[in-house]
């Protein structure tokens, strides 16, 4: 089952389109991690995905075809906006009242332990907690729903170090435990590599790279050599190159099992080299298939 | 990996039953139980100073105006208290227009400038049942409450119109009386929600929601209101003084008498000259209506029949209604096709 589908995707404001031609397929049973620059379309992604907009062009469903934004999606997505809105009048209390009252299922003694845990006090007000509890008490109130997918638009782009590790390490657990779907956006590289497992990587509207994070770093490979041989991987899919003085740092796709040119070094990437590199080649990409279409099987990245 | 499942339709999922009415109507209490309040202790402080100068009032009319006209009854009664119920009637009107922008601007408006509708529209519940279940209960306590207090304004109102003082015609009351109060509460609520949709930021809406009901009520008052039933037209020059007058003319042998005609007529004549009255010639001036029509001249008046207050009342009611229901229903298409 695929949590979020998307084919031909696009999204228009104005004249201009903040998502195009987005096809794309995030399996269940993964903390997929929708990365890219500002304006790239990450919340409009998002936006469309649980139904708070419609699309200018194509189609979007969620929970395995369920059409975006309809009762059935309604019911199995909680969406975690961009700055956690909560009413600032509300008292904790009042917010998990609120939200059982907005929905079919509501795990009252989960939020209400996790309140607790938390240290957030029942009676205060939404609005007189911190940013960082703040942020907890949105994911709180998400998470009682006892969602199949739960949707974070840069959950943790406001939360100081500790703040950040707190709720990403509540939202790991819980997708461990509940078997829970996570996508969440951030452009914090630093941060993702400890809880992804799936990449989207977004740019200018389309989609550049997706695919399970493991197969994408196993079919990457830093080459460290010369600069002046820099040339002779023409043949080759490089895609980026880093020129030093004397060395050049090229980012092509292999694996470990591909041969080194003698006088080169080849080293294992990270998430964050990988991104970086193609963040800084909008042209290059790494989709499932070479050239994919609708019909293709997503997610493969090596065949 | 699982194939793409892209359904041709989308099917509903059979048995999933939506989050019940009563929920939401808890929901609704519970963000707007403080504006609601606001609104009740403001009408509940009104009700008890109307009811308090309305008990001496209705005292002073049974002691002192009883025949009505009476030097007693213009001190006791009409001296005393005309002016305060001129003033009420007057802050009444602007009731409504506080209760369209103070609860209805601000339900939309406050969640789109927080940014909480991206919380509140991805619950469970779904936007349409969120959006009606807010909506319709909050119109329902307004005009209810509009309609409770103009049973009280209306007994208020009572020893005025018995004494002739106040006809059920007079833009200073004909709406807080019968159903039109109670109509313009629902219809300033409607103005404000959907100012609210469409401005999306509270203060700007409620702005908006208090020009916009100014303007129809001034509107409604002044030219659309004496349309409502074609007035009767009668060369009675007796007419009760419960009547809405619309507007008079003379005739003279079947033709039209322009205005210029008529004053020419009357300032022909000194002794009906209507043109020079000052404080002293009053009683010595003819009443240059009867001059007239001693002098072949008819006098054709059209008005509004006092009987008719109700069949006003109805249909001031019924378009209001209908307004109320187009603008919510457009507030809520709105907010279904609204994209983030």
């Amino acid at each position: 089952m695929n949590v979020i589908e998307t084919s031909g995707l696009g999204k228009q404001y104005g004249s201009t389109w903040a998502l195009h031609e987005c096809t794309l397929a995030i399996p269940a049973g993964h903390v997929a991690a929708l990365i890219g620059p500002n304006g790239a379309g990450k919340t409009t992604l998002l936006n469309l995905a649980v139904g708070l907009a419609e699309p200018t062009a194509g189609a979007v469903t969620v929970l395995g075809g369920k059409p975006a934004g309809s009762p059935a999606a309604l019911d199995g997505i909680a969406f975690v906006a961009q700055d956690t809105p909560l009413y600032k009048n509300l008292s904790a209390a009042d917010m998990l009242h609120l939200t059982r009252n907005l929905n079919r299922r509501f795990d009252q003694r989960y939020a209400e332990d996790r309140l607790a845990e938390l240290g957030i006090p029942l009676n205060r007000k939404a609005g007189k907690l911190s940013g960082g509890q703040q942020a907890q008490l949105a994911l709180t109130v998400a998470l009682a729903r006892r969602p199949r997918l739960l949707v974070l638009d840069e959950p943790v782009a406001m939360l100081d170090p500790v703040a950040r590790h707190d709720f990403m390490a509540t939202v790991l657990a819980t997708a461990a435990d509940d078997g829970m779907s996570v996508v969440l956006s951030s452009h914090v590289l630093a941060e993702l590599e400890r809880v992804a497992d799936y990449l989207i990587l977004l740019s200018r509207g389309r989609v550049q790279v997706a695919g399970e994070l493991d197969d994408l770093l196993a079919s990457h490979r830093m080459l460290t050599g010369p600069a002046a041989e820099a040339s002779q991987f023409a043949d080759r899919p490089v895609v980026h190159v880093r020129r030093g003085a004397a060395q050049a740092h090229l980012l092509v796709r292999a694996t470990a099992d591909d041969p080194v040119p003698p006088g080169w070094e080849a080293h294992p990437v990270g998430l964050e080299e990988l991104t970086l590199a193609y963040l800084r080649e909008p042209g290059a990409g790494a989709l499932p298939g070479p050239a994919r279409s609708r019909n293709t099987q997503p997610s493969e990245v090596t065949r | 990996m699982t194939a793409l499942t892209m359904p041709a339709r989308p099917k509903r999922d059979a048995g999933l039953r939506p989050v019940p009415w009563r929920r939401m109507a808890w929901v609704t209490w519970r963000q707007h139980r403080a504006a609601l309040g606001g609104v009740g202790a403001f009408l509940g402080a009104f009700a008890v100073y109307l009811w308090l100068t309305g008990l001496q009032m209705h005292h002073a009319e049974a002691a002192y105006c009883h025949p009505a006209g009476s030097l007693g009854c213009g001190i006791n009664f009409t001296g005393r208290y005309g002016e305060t119920a001129i003033i009420i009637s007057i802050a009444l009107q602007a009731v409504p227009a506080l209760i369209g922008a103070f609860i209805g601007a601000p339900v939309l408006a406050r969640e789109l400038e927080t940014g909480t509708f991206r919380y509140a529209w991805t619950q469970g519940i779904g936007r349409l049942r969120w959006t009606v279940g807010k909506l319709v209960p909050l119109a329902v306590a307004v005009t209810a409450a509009a309609g409770a207090f103009t049973v009280l304004f209306a007994w208020y109102n009572q020893p005025w119109a018995a004494a002739g003082y106040v006809t059920p015609f007079s833009a200073r009351v004909f709406d807080l009386l019968g159903v039109a109060f109670a109509a313009w509460t629902l219809a300033a609520f409607a103005i404000g929600v959907l100012a609210g949709m469409l401005i999306r930021r509270a203060v700007p809406a409620i702005a908006a929601t208090l020009a916009v009901y100014a303007g129809l009520a001034f509107a409604a008052g002044l030219w659309l209101r004496e349309h409502y039933i074609t007035p009767l037209v009668t060369h009675s020059t007796n007419l009760p003084g419960s009547a809405w007058i619309m507007s008079y003319w003379y005739t003279k042998g079947g033709r039209l008498v322009s205005r210029s005609a008529i004053s020419q007529e009357l300032q022909g004549d000194h002794h009906a000259s209507v043109t020079h009255v000052g404080p002293n010639t009053v009683q010595t001036v003819l009443d240059p209506v009867r001059y007239l029509t001693q002098h072949g001249y008819t006098n054709w008046t059209s008005y509004q029949p006092a009987s008719r207050f109700w069949p006003f009342q109805w249909i001031e009611g019924g378009w209001l209604l209908a307004l109320s229901v187009l603008l919510v229903a457009t507030t809520v298409w709105l907010v279904r096709r609204r994209a983030a």
